[in-house]
């Protein structure tokens, strides 16, 4: 965390960048300035469209060919970036800037085995010779933390886990041991727990390479927890700059303040880089009673869920049973919100489908307001479905895209006839109110609204009918930090007007502390432990809910 | 020297190009640009506007009466009186093209609707339905396909009877299949997005959700296809008309024409070439205006 003492790595000075969209200019930076010393790590934090990405591949020299730097310097190393033909360039980015892209899915080339996609830069470099590229490619896969380079050197893409394939893109870029890596988004494509034993990683090859380090990240949490200093942007401007842990206590400008607040369960973090353990978190000295109030509000639950399971069968004559969902119970208190904690392929969302009645439940049962609904169809569901509504992950799917605003919530109350026409109208002006929409919205379509806007329109939607449980399945996971918070907030306000109980499907354990009244935490298909989230937080009792909590807690 | 490169960066080829020039910001220059690139698109909608008309009001084109025959005016060229020339009873060609219109377009157009209607009712069925309904409407569906269109009208006109609307209903009933193949694919993949299963998570009623949710985001692409199969149409009952199981005489429909003419190819070339000409012209300008909505409604 010391400060530059000579000249600076990378030194941004004023730099302006604008897009040429069709025959529109928009522009992505505006005077922007950013200075990172050798050996430093910095975190670019910003919601979508803050120009953080293009801010990186600035410096990376890899502004794609819309843009223009219309003034300012952009130096790397004391060589102004700007005055290099392009074959000079490729002789810095790849040799002495690394680039780890955001999605490890797609950058690899599917074709090619690993192996040979490692060796080209090394080669391409003239770092090695042939001869000898094969054990430089073993070594670099096995610092980024893969346990058996051998069998990946021989792997294709495919074969690899997201978290392999990460690992992967972190070794091409350690390749040519460049000066400074640029990580955009590095983790963001993968599960908590693989997140953070990849950052862990990529953090300690930074620092036994003396590498410097440009994350970029919309995650607050992951900024603060991994680098020296945090940038701000908002909207192509540099909002704040400063050390981690004081942009975090004292955050100077509006909008970090807004962020900060937007993410509470960095108020109280473990020290940053330190292997904090869960123990930092036990913020709420709540005695372990709390189970008797769990039981307790069994008596009157609205949703009862037991012995769940769901199997699909698979391979030559449905032989095979992938086992989806294992013998899942819980129940959720009329008025209150239950969290469904997992990772992608925990059974979360399959366990919420079966309750909406979407997915038939291989044995078990659901029980909704004292009625068992698991094997109702056709109007008798359909009845059922009038007081359990739901609310999506992408609001950019769940509406459709041919109907105004008005319609799409009013769709509910038209399925059940409610109401006349004019009275149908008034409760959809009032849902729009209460959701915080413009009534001079209500004739637009989902296509001209924001994501935090349509996932309103979907709340609204879901509340039209009063309904007595929403299931939300990561409803907020496809929008921006600030949006996330405005939505939490209006979905707990609307929760306190109507007292809907929710069913609350996340993988993001800092949302579901500050929201969800009880936790089940989901692991390969069961439940491994559920209870009051206080407790559940504080006290956990089980390895992987241990293993998951520390992973979202310090990324 | 940046902010003049910008300037001079050709404008990427859009998706749609269609909605480009509602956009207010467009100089003049660039919306004049712009119809230049399009021109052919120009005077395809200008040819089909002017072919709606024709057909609509005939006599505003010509003052004369396709059928009035007058044989000391037989077979004349070409001239400011007779545009077209005239036959070999004296009747003015161009008054038989432009009153021929109506028919050709009335029956093209009642053979593409047929076939939208038809085709596209059976289509959502068979998408929504899945299992045995499914697949026996797709089974009818191969055999109507491994008739030749051709055969398919003959043997409607051998039960019903010559007559441009037989030849458009069997074209029309043998065209659905295409728009129900189309349908049924966009029905299958429009009923596995989100907001159909949202609807009837929503308690949105099986009706419902068809006719509010699947059909409305699943109809775009069957546009472009009418586009499309309206010129076939027309060529189709063109060629049955030149086959003489047309219009009955004297009313004259293109394809008619152009085989009366096909007697006199030496003596007066204009009888069946302008007529042709015409034909031609038609048919390029309804294709190229199915093409550029087949590009719009794919985006």
């Amino acid at each position: 965390m010391s400060e530059a003492t000579t000249s600076p790595l990378v030194d941004v000075q004023k730099v302006s960048v604008t897009y040429q969209i069709g025959r529109k200019r928009a522009q992505a930076l505006r005077e922007v300035s950013l200075a990172v010393a050798a050996r430093e790590v910095i975190a670019i934090v910003g919601e979508s469209g803050s120009g953080k990405s293009t801010l990186a591949n600035a410096v990376a020299a890899m502004l794609p060919e819309n843009s223009t730097v219309t003034e300012g310097s952009l130096r790397f190393d004391d060589i102004e970036l700007g005055s290099l033909r392009d074959s000079q360039i490729r002789k810095i980015r790849g040799k002495r800037i690394g680039i780890i892209p955001q999605d490890p899915m797609s950058s690899l080339n599917p074709t090619k085995k690993i192996g040979v996609q490692v060796q080209e830069p090394l080669l391409l470099h003239g770092i090695t010779s042939k001869e000898d590229s094969k054990s430089k490619v073993l070594a670099l896969l096995r610092d980024a933390g893969l346990q058996e380079p051998e069998s990946v050197v021989n792997s294709y893409p495919h074969e690899l886990s997201g978290g392999m394939k990460q690992r992967v893109l972190i070794a091409m870029a350690f390749a040519a041991a460049p000066e400074l890596i640029i990580a955009d988004e590095p983790t963001s494509a993968l599960d908590m727990t693989v997140a953070k034993r990849v950052m862990d990683h990529l953090q300690k090859l930074v620092q036994e390479t003396n590498t410097a380090l440009i994350i970029i990240t919309h995650d607050l949490a992951l900024a603060v927890h991994r680098a020296d200093r945090i940038v701000v942007m908002k909207s192509g401007e540099v909002v704040e700059v400063g050390l981690a842990n004081e942009v975090l206590k004292a955050p100077k400008h509006e909008y970090t303040q807004e962020l900060v607040a937007g993410a509470p369960h960095l108020f109280h973090p473990g020290t940053p880089g330190a292997p904090a353990g869960t123990a930092t978190h036990r913020t709420n000295d709540r005695p372990f009673t709390a189970v008797s109030e769990f039981e307790a509000s069994n008596e009157n639950a609205i949703l009862r869920v037991s012995g769940l399971v769901k199997e699909f069968p698979h391979g030559k004559r449905n032989a095979y049973k992938h086992v989806a969902v294992k013998d899942v119970s819980f129940a959720i208190p009329k008025g209150k919100t239950f969290a469904i904690v997992g990772e992608s392929g925990s059974g979360k969302s399959t366990t919420a489908r079966m309750i909406l009645r979407l997915e038939d439940a291989t044995s078990g049962s659901v029980e909704f307001m004292g009625k068992d609904i698991t094997s109702v169809r056709g109007e008798e569901l359909r009845q059922i479905r009038r007081k359990m509504q739901v609310i999506y992950q992408s609001p950019f799917a769940s509406l459709n895209p041919k109907m105004k605003l008005a319609d799409i919530i009013e769709e509910p109350l038209r399925a059940f006839q409610v109401g006349t026409k004019e009275e149908r109208r008034n409760k959809v002006f009032e849902l729009m109110d209460a959701v915080g929409l413009p009534k001079s919205y209500m004739k637009r379509r989902p296509t001209e609204l924001s994501g935090g806007q349509r996932q309103r329109v979907a709340i609204a939607r879901a509340l039209a009918l009063s309904p007595e449980l929403v299931v939300c399945d990561e409803p907020v996971s496809a929008l921006d930090v600030l949006v996330q918070t405005q939505v939490l907030q209006l979905l707990q306000q609307l929760q306190a007007d109507f007292g809907v109980a929710y069913l609350f499907i996340s993988h993001d354990l800092g949302i579901v502390n500050h929201f969800a009244d009880h936790v089940g935490i989901m692991n390969r298909g069961e439940m491994v432990e559920s209870g009051s989230t206080k407790e559940v937080f504080a006290k956990p009792q089980e390895e992987y809910t241990k293993i998951l909590l520390e992973s979202a807690f310090n990324l | 020297m940046a902010n003049t490169l910008i300037s001079e960066v050709p404008v990427v080829e859009k998706p749609n190009p269609i909605r480009t020039p509602t956009e207010k910001a467009l100089s003049r220059k660039a919306t004049l640009s712009f119809l230049l690139r399009r021109l052919d698109l120009i005077l395809s909608l200008v040819v089909v506007a002017l072919l709606v008309v024709v057909s609509l009001l005939p006599s505003l084109f010509t003052s004369k009466d396709p059928l009035k025959a007058d044989p000391s005016v037989s077979l004349r060229a070409p001239d400011s009186t007779f545009w077209f020339g005239t036959d070999e009873l004296g009747r003015d060609l161009f008054a038989r093209v432009v009153y021929g219109a109506q028919i050709s377009l009335g029956a093209a157009a009642f053979a593409v609707l047929l076939a939208f209607v038809i085709g596209s009712l059976l289509g959502v069925i068979a998408g929504v339905s899945k299992g045995w309904l499914d697949s026996f409407i797709m089974r009818v569906f191969d055999a109507v396909l491994a008739i030749p269109g051709l055969l398919m009208v003959f043997a409607v006109l051998t039960i019903l009877g010559n007559g441009v609307m037989n030849i458009a209903l069997a074209i029309g009933l043998a065209g659905s299949v295409s728009f129900g193949r189309v349908m049924r694919a966009e029905v299958m993949s429009v009923r596995a997005s989100t907001y159909v299963e949202a609807a009837s998570a929503l308690g949105v009623k099986p009706l419902g959700v068809v006719v509010r949710h699947i059909i409305p985001n699943s109809i775009t692409p069957l546009i472009s296809l009418a586009a499309l199969e309206f010129g076939v149409a027309m060529l189709t009952i063109g060629a049955m008309g030149y086959l003489g199981f047309g219009a009955e005489p004297p009313n004259a429909e293109w394809g008619a024409l152009i085989a009366d003419g096909q007697k006199f190819v030496r003596s007066a070339w204009w009888l069946g070439v302008l007529p042709g000409v015409v034909f031609v012209i038609v048919v390029l300008a309804v294709n190229r205006i199915s093409r550029v909505i087949g590009q719009g409604g794919s985006k």
